[in-house]
């Protein structure tokens, strides 16, 4: 339930890779809450996109890459379309996506070979195509 | 020929090295007969000002040119000076130069002479001022007749002067008057109000001009000559005994602005039953007769024989001599706010209404009946910062008053409906005025109101409800709420028509229309134009106390101005 | 008038009765639909990372190859439509992008092919009054439930397709065809997407509470835009009755189907067998089929 903050901690070099992928300022996040309020698949995510916010300016990195949110996003932009601050969440769930993708151990969250031939034929392209771009690097 | 001497101020050589006092001094004086100053220590400063008059003495100088980062501070105390020096004030001037980043540089350079040669030229020449010469009014216009605007005309009619109090509205009283009760002592807002609106309707030195607009204002201080437009009321309120039997018999009931949206009116109307004026008016929009040529009831039971529709409107001109702009506010229109489902959800209100259902002179005598069916709510939910501190979408400023009164609200519902839950979401809770922090911690620990901090992103009508989609950023999570009613608290904006009425008064507005002092923490009610002094929400969001105090702070302004003459 | 008509990746495929009825139609309401040559994927997502320069290669060589061949670039699915205009947006914006991409796909696009979705084109080009003056069968009022989705509206200042919290573009078609819309909270929410592929119980998740919202407002059926709102709602209503056994089940149609249902267009051109909850039923009831 600690954490530790220092000026190397926040804003780190993680939080800066996230703002440059995103071209977002996660300082003007003011966490009203309204993104995690307006979105349709927060009720299946570990930490609020406004948690996720919080948490990438803090520097928690681990914390941040370990929870699901970004993963469970699915870039509706209704987050980004209500946001008081004009701050592109969906922007900054495709920077932590690709914080994780980039590495270069390359650890895609959907490997297609996981799913099954049943599955496979009934989904159309644009499914797999569209979840694909979004899930593997 | 005229003797023009400049001033420059020491602060606008600080940290700009190409700026210095030898270019200026040189450069001004190849330009003829002015007479350059360099001064040190800052001009503002005792020894500074004194160094100006020997300047000024020593040179016979009848004119002055100073530049300076800050006029709108030095103006006014120059400008006193000035007159105790036996100069004209309105044939100098005070400039403000770019600020001292910008004049680093070489084109800075150039661009601060431009402004101060500028400064020069449009002084020499100018001629004094007529308002110098013609006699000096003592009378007043207040324009707004809400707590502000009454508070500042009974001020200056106790100290003697005439008040002319302009409103829109058939009657005084302003925004006030909608209110139930007031944070944060919980005083019922007519009770509280009632006593100052008749005391100013009976005031010796104040005349009452309601249901009227300013249609245009010239001349200066000590001499503006305003045109008044009062709208055709329709009654001749000379005959009219204000006995109400004309509302009461109407029979056109249409919604009520003054109610907003939450109760019925009648065409022919006074704002309360303790209207001052007690006169009515008719609405020409809705009324019987004006719309389909037959009805006439109002004219047939009245016993004074004062309904007149064809009564015209009337401009009435005046001469004052300083004029106090408290014009309020509006609150934003939730018809605009698309998640919020554009105005359509009934059950969806706003602050204003929530005041209304609350008031015992109001729609619903002062239970809590929620809109759509006329039932007692029992989970009501209030969100703050609806269109306020929102920059993306809407207003980006906070509206002060919204925590407090949303306190209020959830709290006097609390007091009616003791089985209902009350939720407030919020941001920030902004309690600095005396005794509202305490009230806030009271509506939580005693009456059990549940505040959830975020915002709400969405809400949309489901059957009976109103489906609430907010966040409780303290857990983390999404909330939903299922409520039979939802209030809103809008951000305050300036009242229709108040950049208009500006710009016929020459003064400033923000970009969101406020009307803008000469400076925010020193000069607080005085406008850009001398002699004409704002106070209360025409100026920016705040509450009742504090509005108040700026009618207090202009009608005393009002009086230092006229002492002078 | 003649549209270059960008039919993406499903519609020769799963979403054959998206497409056919949407050139049948057109060929009824008298435009054309010339289909662009050559034309690729045009990645399905919209690249949110502003360093995401590849992704945007295939939408501009669309739209590069839409510039040679016509002036006016239209698609049914709702993503490539978002996919595209997005691009085109950008393309003409910013400077820097567009100079990258086009060394890169060596053509030459500045942003100047006009791309409408084909439901603008009935509003704007033909006009609702035409539409119901050209029908030749009355849908006999049956509730439908227009579902909007996200694609089609968000970002609102890059589509510009409609108000962004009240669109009312398809209730004003569903109007012209004799169809009763019902207006329901969840008609601009999320069908789940990709999450179908990626987290499928969140996705079931979400086409339930748009399908419930429907039914809960009186609806009939759920009519959409996009191949992947019609698989999410469509085709996984057998999972949503996995976790939800009172779900009662709606069929959902595109909205090509209706309008040429309502065009008087023989059924069997309009693959009604690739819907998955069949919506033969419910127009055999209304005397529609």
């Amino acid at each position: 339930m600690k954490i530790e903050i220092s000026r190397h901690k926040v804003h780190n070099a993680f939080a800066q890779k996230v703002e440059e992928i995103s071209g977002q300022n996660l300082f003007a996040c003011y966490q009203c809450g309204n993104c995690t309020a307006g979105c349709p698949v927060s009720f299946a995510m570990d930490l609020g996109p406004h948690q996720v916010i919080r948490f990438s300016l803090l520097g928690l990195e681990e914390e941040v890459l370990e929870s699901n949110t970004f993963w469970i996003c699915a870039s509706c932009l209704q987050c980004t379309s209500r946001c008081p601050k004009g701050l592109d969440i969906a922007r900054i769930m495709e920077a932590l996506r690709l914080v994780i993708l980039r590495k270069k151990e390359r650890l895609d969250h959907l490997e297609v070979a996981e799913l099954s031939k049943e599955f496979l034929e009934r989904i159309p392209q644009i499914a797999l195509i569209s979840g694909l771009r979004k899930f593997s690097s | 020929m005229d003797r023009i001497g400049v001033v420059l101020c020491p602060c606008e050589l600080e940290g700009v090295p190409l700026f210095n006092p030898e270019v200026v001094v040189e450069t001004l004086k190849g330009r003829g007969e002015v007479l350059p100053l360099i001064h040190d220590p800052p001009i503002c400063s005792e020894s500074g000002m004194e160094a100006i008059r020997a300047f000024v003495e020593n040179n016979e100088l009848d004119r002055v040119v100073v530049a300076c980062s800050k006029p709108e501070l030095f103006g006014p105390p120059f400008k006193k000076a000035l007159r105790r020096w036996g100069l004209n004030p309105s044939l100098s001037e005070v400039l403000g130069i770019p600020p001292a980043p910008e004049r680093a540089s070489e084109g800075g350079i150039q661009e601060a002479l431009r402004v101060i040669q500028n400064g020069i030229d449009e002084i020499r020449g100018r001629k004094p001022s007529k308002s110098q010469k013609s006699p000096f009014v003592k009378r007043v216009m207040v324009i707004g007749g809400g707590i502000t605007g009454i508070t500042a005309s009974i001020d200056l009619g106790n100290a003697g002067y005439e008040v002319l109090l302009v409103d829109r509205l058939p009657s005084i009283g302003g925004r006030m008057l909608q209110l139930s009760e007031t944070f944060p002592t919980l005083d019922c807002a007519q009770c509280t109000l009632t006593p100052k609106t008749v005391e100013t309707g009976q005031h010796p030195h104040i005349r009452l001009i309601t249901h009227a607009e300013v249609e245009s204002v010239s001349g200066d201080v000590g001499n503006f000559l305003v045109k008044i437009r009062r709208k055709a009321a329709y009654v001749d309120w000379e005959k009219c005994t204000g006995c109400g039997l004309c509302q009461e018999k109407c029979p056109s009931k249409v919604p009520s602005e003054f109610e907003r949206g939450v109760g019925l009116g009648k065409a022919i109307y006074t704002l309360s039953p303790q209207a001052v004026p007690n006169k009515p008016v008719i609405n020409r929009e809705v009324c019987r007769y004006f719309t389909k040529g037959k009805c006439r009831v109002c004219e047939k039971v009245c016993p004074a024989g004062a309904i007149d529709y064809d009564q015209e409107d009337t401009l009435i001109e005046e001469r004052v001599g300083a004029i106090i702009v408290a014009t309020g506010f509006d609150l934003y229109p939730k018809e605009e706010i698309g998640e919020y489902g554009y105005g359509d959800v009934p059950d969806v209100i706003d602050g204003l209404a929530f005041e209304r259902l609350n008031s015992a002179s109001g729609p619903t005598a002062g239970e809590i009946r929620r809109p759509s069916d006329g039932r007692v709510p029992k989970e009501v939910v209030f969100i703050q910062c609806v269109a306020s501190r929102d920059p993306e979408r809407y207003m980006p400023y906070c509206s002060r008053a919204c925590c407090m009164y949303t306190a209020k609200h959830a709290r006097l519902y609390k007091h009616k409906v003791h089985d209902g839950r009350a939720y407030i979401f919020y941001m920030d809770i902004r309690s600095m005025g005396k005794g509202y922090e305490e009230f806030i911690q009271q509506g939580v620990e005693e009456e059990g109101i549940l505040y959830l901090r975020g915002r709400v992103s969405r809400l949309f009508r489901d059957n009976n409800h109103v489906v609430v989609w907010g966040a409780d950023t303290l857990t983390g999570k999404k909330v939903e709420i299922a409520a039979d009613m939802v209030v809103l608290a809008t951000a305050m904006i300036p009242s229709r028509g108040a950049k208009e009425l500006a710009e016929k008064l020459h003064i400033g507005t923000d970009e969101y229309g406020f009307l803008t002092e000469a400076q925010w923490k020193l000069y607080p009610v005085e406008s850009g134009v001398e002699g004409i002094y704002l106070a209360g929400c025409a100026q920016g969001p705040k509450d009742i106390a504090d509005t108040v105090a700026q009618g207090n702070a202009a009608a005393s302004k009002v009086q230092a101005l006229f002492a002078q003459h | 008038m003649v549209y270059l008509y960008f039919p993406g990746c499903t519609l020769y495929t799963k979403a054959q009765n998206l497409d056919e009825a949407g050139r049948e139609c057109a060929k009824v309401l008298g435009f054309e639909l010339k289909e662009l040559s050559n034309w690729t994927c045009c990645g399905a997502t919209f690249p949110l990372a502003k360093d995401n320069i590849m992704a945007l290669a295939p939408p501009v060589r669309i739209l590069a190859r839409a510039k040679e061949e016509g002036s006016t670039l239209t698609t049914l699915c709702s993503v490539c439509f978002n996919v595209i205009k997005r691009t085109n947006q950008l393309i003409k914006g910013d400077e820097e992008k567009r100079e990258k991409v086009n060394t890169f796909i060596e053509m030459d696009y500045q942003g100047d092919v006009r791309v409408l979705h084909y439901l603008e084109i009935l509003k704007q080009e033909v006009g609702f009054d035409t539409i119901k003056a050209t029908m030749k069968r009355d849908l006999q009022g049956m509730k439908v439930a227009p579902f909007y989705g996200c694609m089609l509206l968000r970002p609102f200042e890059e589509m510009q397709f409609d108000d962004k919290e009240a669109p009312t573009i398809f209730e004003e078609l569903l109007e012209a065809i004799s169809c009763e819309p019902v207006d329901f909270p969840y008609k601009i929410e999320c069908c789940g997407a990709f999450q179908s592929v990626g987290a499928p119980e969140v996705a079931t998740e979400c086409a339930y509470a748009v399908l419930n919202s429907a039914l809960k407002n009186g609806a009939e059926a759920v009519t959409t835009t996009c191949p992947l709102c019609q698989f999410n709602m469509d085709s996984m209503q057998k999972e949503i009755h996995e976790h939800h056994n009172d779900f009662r089940g709606i069929p959902v149609i595109y909205f090509t189907q209706l309008l040429a249902l309502a065009l008087g267009l023989p059924a069997e051109k309009l693959e009604f067998q690739r819907n998955d909850v069949d919506p033969r039923p419910l127009l055999k009831e209304k005397g529609l089929i």
